[in-house]
């Protein structure tokens, strides 16, 4: 980017989500892509005690923590009022960037109302094109791929995971650390948190974030310790169609899908997937796909880009069992 | 008790869909359908409205929509369940309108309800099946300045407090806040009951209003294109993968199978 160019981007935040004092790893992937932008980068820290060498060895050159005044600190409306005194205080910001969770969109469809920001989810890279924020995302279950521009004075956009790879850089600069309070809004004061309570965590990935994640639906009927199996074997997550949860064979939070957890991992691996849309538009996003199908014409091998026709309980056994074999 | 549904007529995600050169998606088709999402809203609209003696006089829910004329469909769908007023705004200065500035629209004709009779929850789905930005109820209660209490998957009301439970991806929480309160619910726990007959004939007669941008007092600089902070500018269909692989076989494939992964790094 030219000075001219520089100038009129302005700077860059990003909104570092973390879970009980550690950044998540998709915050170290936005703070890698905001890196690479070649501005300055701000990562906006809710709470305290941020891990600043951590945050600017992915590309932080400040670090603004906001602890939040009269409410709870992980509601929305709260997230928002933090990013509201911060992004003020950073001062030229063009850009922020979010995780394109449920929480991440909703934040920022709230700060879009209060700043008239114009919001893209989903996206999958970003870029300053013709003097304005350009996010580049893939729509309808993965069949188009779309930019959308920002006219807004502020562009937000929720990035997909995995859209760049998270790379720590040696050397980086000891950022500059700033605290701010914010008071917390109406809105954040008006909910109270009767109760919450941490959902138990497995030992493997965590399914959204996952660069491996092995699938299992109706085909594997009712038998889930294959699929685990295999996930083990790639260091991967595990995650289910809608039939498979709803069947009981695993738990609710595996559901990929438009109405489960959305993923966008390095390699999807379906077992016994049709690849039915509503399944498809949480996966589409996958860099490879790999699906294993005992119905030549199940939809899934439309957009797989490697496809077994075969009985996935001969084929699912002989592949955990050759990948140990080759790792000897 | 008064409770209003958010709903979306949208294409079918079942048949193709594509975008127009403007980027916009299609609509207008004759599958385009009730947001699938917002059958459960309605579900959870009726079901929080019932729990407090809905469909006695003094209750009411309304299902509210903005979208073209075929819309209306979509309103029909909500009243054949067991809505019991219907709102339509219907403006072609919509047509074009961001997430954003749809949820102008939508809070513009929820004040304007809430000031005829105060409501007490505003539900909608999850997400739209065409945008999948899931950034309306947010939104919504920004604009209305009413608490937010999204994805819910079990909703009470008593005295003035909405109570619900959510999932999010970390945690399971219990919240409340004071009505009026802004919902948005999973599609777990609110499984839409299918329109009978009588709930179909029924819907035929209830009434529907519709409402255009100057009965919201809304400019029509805030909605469409101009009200909308994004544009697309760019939209193609992604070409056919030539290099894809399709095998027949069962454990013989195997081999292949992981040779491809470790050219990929995985193995
Ligand atoms: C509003 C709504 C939202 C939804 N959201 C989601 C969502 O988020 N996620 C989701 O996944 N679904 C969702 N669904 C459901 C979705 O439409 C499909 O029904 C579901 O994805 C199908 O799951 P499946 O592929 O496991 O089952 P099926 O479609 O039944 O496919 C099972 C496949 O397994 C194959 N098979 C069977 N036995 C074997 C064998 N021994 N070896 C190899 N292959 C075998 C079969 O050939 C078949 O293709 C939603 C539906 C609705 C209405």
């Amino acid at each position: 980017m030219s000075e001219q160019e520089n100038r009129a981007a302005g700077r860059v935040a990003v909104l570092v989500d973390h879970l009980d004092g550690a950044v998540r790893p998709t915050a170290l992937e936005l703070l890698t892509l905001a890196r690479g932008l070649g501005l300055e980068v701000h990562a906006v820290w809710v709470g305290y005690s941020a891990p600043s060498a951590e945050l600017a060895a992915h590309g932080a050159d400040a670090v603004h923590e906001v602890a939040v005044d009269g409410a709870d600190a992980q509601l929305t409306a709260s997230v928002v009022d933090a990013l509201q005194t911060v992004l003020p205080a950073i001062g030229d910001v063009g850009l922020l960037l979010v995780p394109s969770t449920f929480e991440g969109r909703e934040v920022a469809a709230r700060l879009a109302v209060r700043t008239g920001a114009g919001v893209v989810t989903g996206a999958s890279g970003v870029a300053f094109e013709d003097g304005r924020w350009t996010a580049h995302k893939s729509v309808l279950a993965g069949a188009w791929d779309t930019a959308c521009a920002v006219t807004g004075p502020l562009a937000v956009v929720a990035v997909a995971p995995h859209a760049v790879q998270a790379v720590a850089q040696d050397g980086a600069a000891e950022p500059s650390v700033v605290r701010h309070t914010a008071e917390a809004s109406a809105a954040a004061r008006a909910v109270t948190v009767v109760s919450r309570t941490r959902r138990p965590t497995s030992e493997r990935p965590p399914l959204a974030e996952a660069e491996v994640v092995v699938v299992g639906g109706r085909g594997v009927e009712g038998d889930f310790s294959g699929v685990e199996e295999l996930a083990d074997v790639l260091g991967g997550a595990v995650g289910a169609t809608r039939v498979a949860t709803d069947e009981g064979w695993i738990g609710h939070e595996a559901q990929v899908g438009q109405t489960g957890v959305t993923i966008s991992p390095r390699l999807y691996v379906g077992l016994g997937v049709s690849g039915a849309v509503h399944h498809k538009g949480g996966m589409a996003a996958s860099a490879t796909v790999v699906a294993v199908n005992s119905d030549p014409d199940a939809p899934i091998f439309e957009f797989a880009d490697y496809g077994i026709v075969g009985d996935l309980t001969e084929v699912l056994p002989a592949l955990t069992a050759e990948l140990r074999r080759r790792r000897g | 008790m008064r409770v209003v549904v958010c709903v979306k007529h949208v294409p079918d995600i079942q048949q193709p869909r594509s975008l127009r050169s403007d980027g916009l998606l299609v609509r207008g088709g004759d599958d385009d359908t009730l947001n699938e999402l917002d059958e459960d809203a309605v579900e959870a609209g009726l079901r929080t409205a019932e729990a407090a003696g809905f469909p006695a006089e003094g209750h009411d829910v309304t299902v509210l929509t903005v979208g073209p004329s075929a819309a209306v469909e979509s309103l029909r769908r909500g009243l054949a369940m067991g809505a019991s007023t219907a709102v339509h705004v219907h403006d072609d200065a919509v047509a074009g309108s961001d997430a954003i500035a749809t949820a102008r629209v939508l809070a513009a004709a929820v004040a304007k309800l809430h000031a005829e009779q105060p409501v007490d929850v505003l539900v909608a789905g999850m997400a739209a099946l065409d945008g999948l930005t899931s950034l309306v109820p947010a939104a919504l209660a920004e604009l209305l300045g009413w608490p937010q209490l999204t994805l819910a998957d079990r909703i009470e009301v008593a005295d003035g407090v909405v109570s619900v439970r959510r999932e999010t991806s970390t945690d399971v929480e219990e919240l409340t806040a004071p009505t009026p309160a802004v919902l948005s619910v999973t599609d777990q726990a609110f499984r839409a009951r299918f329109p009978n007959f009588k709930g179909i004939m029924a819907a035929r007669k209830k009434p529907v209003t519709t409402w255009t941008l100057a009965d919201l007092d809304l400019a029509e600089s805030a909605v469409g294109p101009a009200g909308s902070a994004t544009r697309v500018v760019h939209a193609v269909e992604r070409p056919e993968r030539p290099d894809r692989v399709l095998v027949t076989g069962d454990a013989e494939t195997v081999p292949a199978l992981v040779d491809y992964l470790s050219q990929k790094g995985f193995a």
